[in-house]
């Protein structure tokens, strides 16, 4: 059998080019086998793997301290993200409560990196689309953003900040006013965004009436995050299932309408402005304390089944550990929202242009090794 | 619908099955031939309407695997877990759910692939991450790889 597997089969006048897994537009190692009439795309099969490092299976034989490190390398645009759902998952199993303190940095952090990762793609979405200046304008705040991350968590991408029951280490005396110092320029750059990329006339044009997703079809395939919410669906973790003191921040969920590529990309932009408005009702609030509860040396969870989702930059992150009473998980599962978004890119594609595949891979904003965990 | 409501009126329909209320949601015990008209029912009727499958997964207890399917109603926001054992572990089969939610059809390749369990009538039966020359079903409890190196 060949790399292209037993299906190979064209009606008259069709073709099958593949996209990567090498490829700039496809975000990461990512292979796609497009099956073409003239331009028109009639199907899309996605072959995954290609990064599988099998972290599920690794963490089988990991104590619940040290599986989470393993996740910052998932979706490593939102690695603090990804880190926190573990660390709530261990914490409901052992009913523990992270203090104040704690919950509140892991939100700031939460929502910086979710500024971080919806920079990035902004850029990138750019870059894609042909506008490259873009891609630097987002790096300059970004940088900022990373910066901050690196002179508290000691890491600029894969954090590893959180642990069970808290944080790692306090935050770094300049935390709040680097913090605010960046809100600042974020803010005054926003009008900026909009100026470079959102308003261009040829940007307009490739993602508008381009890529719909009907609301049914999202709940179907098992969409979240800004994928979902550009059709129209309510999924925002943060306000369902409110976790590490959420419930206690004001913030709208960002809806779109028309459910095409540029309503995806409005609810990112606005989600950006959201993002900002949350850590400027905390920064100033940190409440003194302790920034970690008092644990074990071996963290043993009761036999049981915990799940603990929360909104990564992406969508729903689903953390499912079944434990027997040992010191490490018997079985863990990873929802990872891109793994479900990326099963609904077939029906999307399906009927639009080859070069409006491009414009729906980068709207969708897949982390390939989130897919392939 | 609260737990004891939807407990109620499963029991209505499948008098089969047993309930385990012990973790965060209503599990659902359920045998393997009568899941896919339970969930059929959980997906369909207007009072439950449960719309959203949102993890789908194996666990192989090492005597039997089992299904979990976890499912969620955005209209209704109730919860449910259903479990269905699968006793043959030599050949594992269900029946696919991926014509009633098509994130399923992901879902159950990558069991499919991690765990060798067979999905009658899943339109695309293949390994989703491993080659197509894998032997084997790694996230099984017996699996044993030859070429691991222990350091």
């Amino acid at each position: 059998m060949s790399l292209l597997g037993e299906d190979y089969t064209t009606e008259e006048g069709e073709f099958v080019i593949n996209i990567g897994p090498q490829h700039p537009s496809t975000h990461g190692v990512l292979h796609l086998k497009v099956w073409l009439d003239g331009e028109t795309i009639k199907k899309v099969q996605p072959h995954l793997g290609y990064i599988h490092r099998s972290i599920e299976k690794m963490s089988e034989s990991l104590s619940y301290r040290n599986f989470i490190y393993a996740t910052s390398r998932m979706d490593y645009l939102s690695a603090h993200i990804n880190n926190q759902a573990c660390a709530l998952c261990v914490e409901k199993g052992l009913q523990i409560e992270a203090p104040p303190r704690a919950q509140m940095v892991r939100i700031i952090l939460a929502e910086l990196t979710r500024l971080a990762s919806h920079q990035l793609w902004w850029g990138c979405t750019g870059l894609d689309l042909g506008a490259v200046s873009p891609f630097f304008y987002a790096f300059r705040e970004r940088e900022a953003i990373l910066e901050i991350m690196e002179e508290t968590c000691g890491a600029r991408l894969t954090q590893n900040f959180c642990v069970p029951g808290g944080i790692m280490a306090d935050i770094h005396p300049n935390f709040q006013k680097r913090t605010k110092d960046v809100l600042k320029q974020i803010k005054s750059k926003f009008q900026e965004y909009f100026d470079v990329l959102t308003g261009n006339v040829i940007f307009e044009n490739r993602n508008k009436n381009v890529g719909f997703l009907t609301a049914e079809d999202a709940i179907s395939f098992g969409c979240t995050g800004p994928m979902a919410r550009g059709s129209g669906v309510s999924c925002d973790v943060r306000k369902w299932f409110p976790y590490d003191g959420y419930d206690k921040v004001q913030f709208d969920e960002v809806l779109g309408k028309e459910g095409d590529c540029f309503s995806r990309y409005m609810v990112r932009m606005n989600e950006m402005k959201q993002s900002v408005s949350i850590i400027e009702q905390l920064i100033d609030n940190i409440p003194e304390g302790d920034f970690q509860a008092k644990t074990k040396m071996v963290l043993k969870l009761p036999k049981g089944e915990f799940y603990q989702r929360v909104e990564t930059a992406r969508g729903e992150l689903g953390v499912f550990i079944v434990s027997d009473g040992a010191a490490s998980p018997y079985r863990i599962k990873y929802r990872s929202p891109n793994f479900s978004n990326l099963s609904a890119l077939d029906h999307v594609a399906r009927g639009y242009k080859i070069g409006d595949l491009v414009a729906i891979m980068s709207t969708i904003d897949l982390i390939i090794p989130d897919v392939d965990r | 619908m609260t737990n004891e409501e939807l407990k109620q009126y499963i029991s209505a329909l499948f008098p089969t099955v047993t309930y385990d209320e012990t973790g965060e949601f209503l599990n659902i015990l359920i045998a393997s031939t009568e899941l896919k008209p339970l969930i059929k029912t959980l997906r369909y009727e207007d009072d439950l309407k449960f719309n959203f499958l949102f993890c789908l997964t194996c666990i192989d207890w090492k005597t039997n695997l089992m299904m979990v399917y976890h499912l969620i109603s955005k209209t209704h926001k109730h919860i449910v877990v259903i479990k269905a054992k699968i006793a043959d572990i030599v050949k594992p089969e269900i029946e696919t759910v991926c014509d009633i939610y098509q994130t399923a059809n992901f879902h159950e390749r990558e069991v499919y692939d991690l765990f060798g369990v067979n999905f009658k009538n899943h339109p695309d039966m293949r390994r989703l991450l491993l080659d197509e020359s894998w032997e084997g079903y790694p996230l099984r409890k017996n699996y044993v790889d030859e070429n691991m190196i222990t350091i």
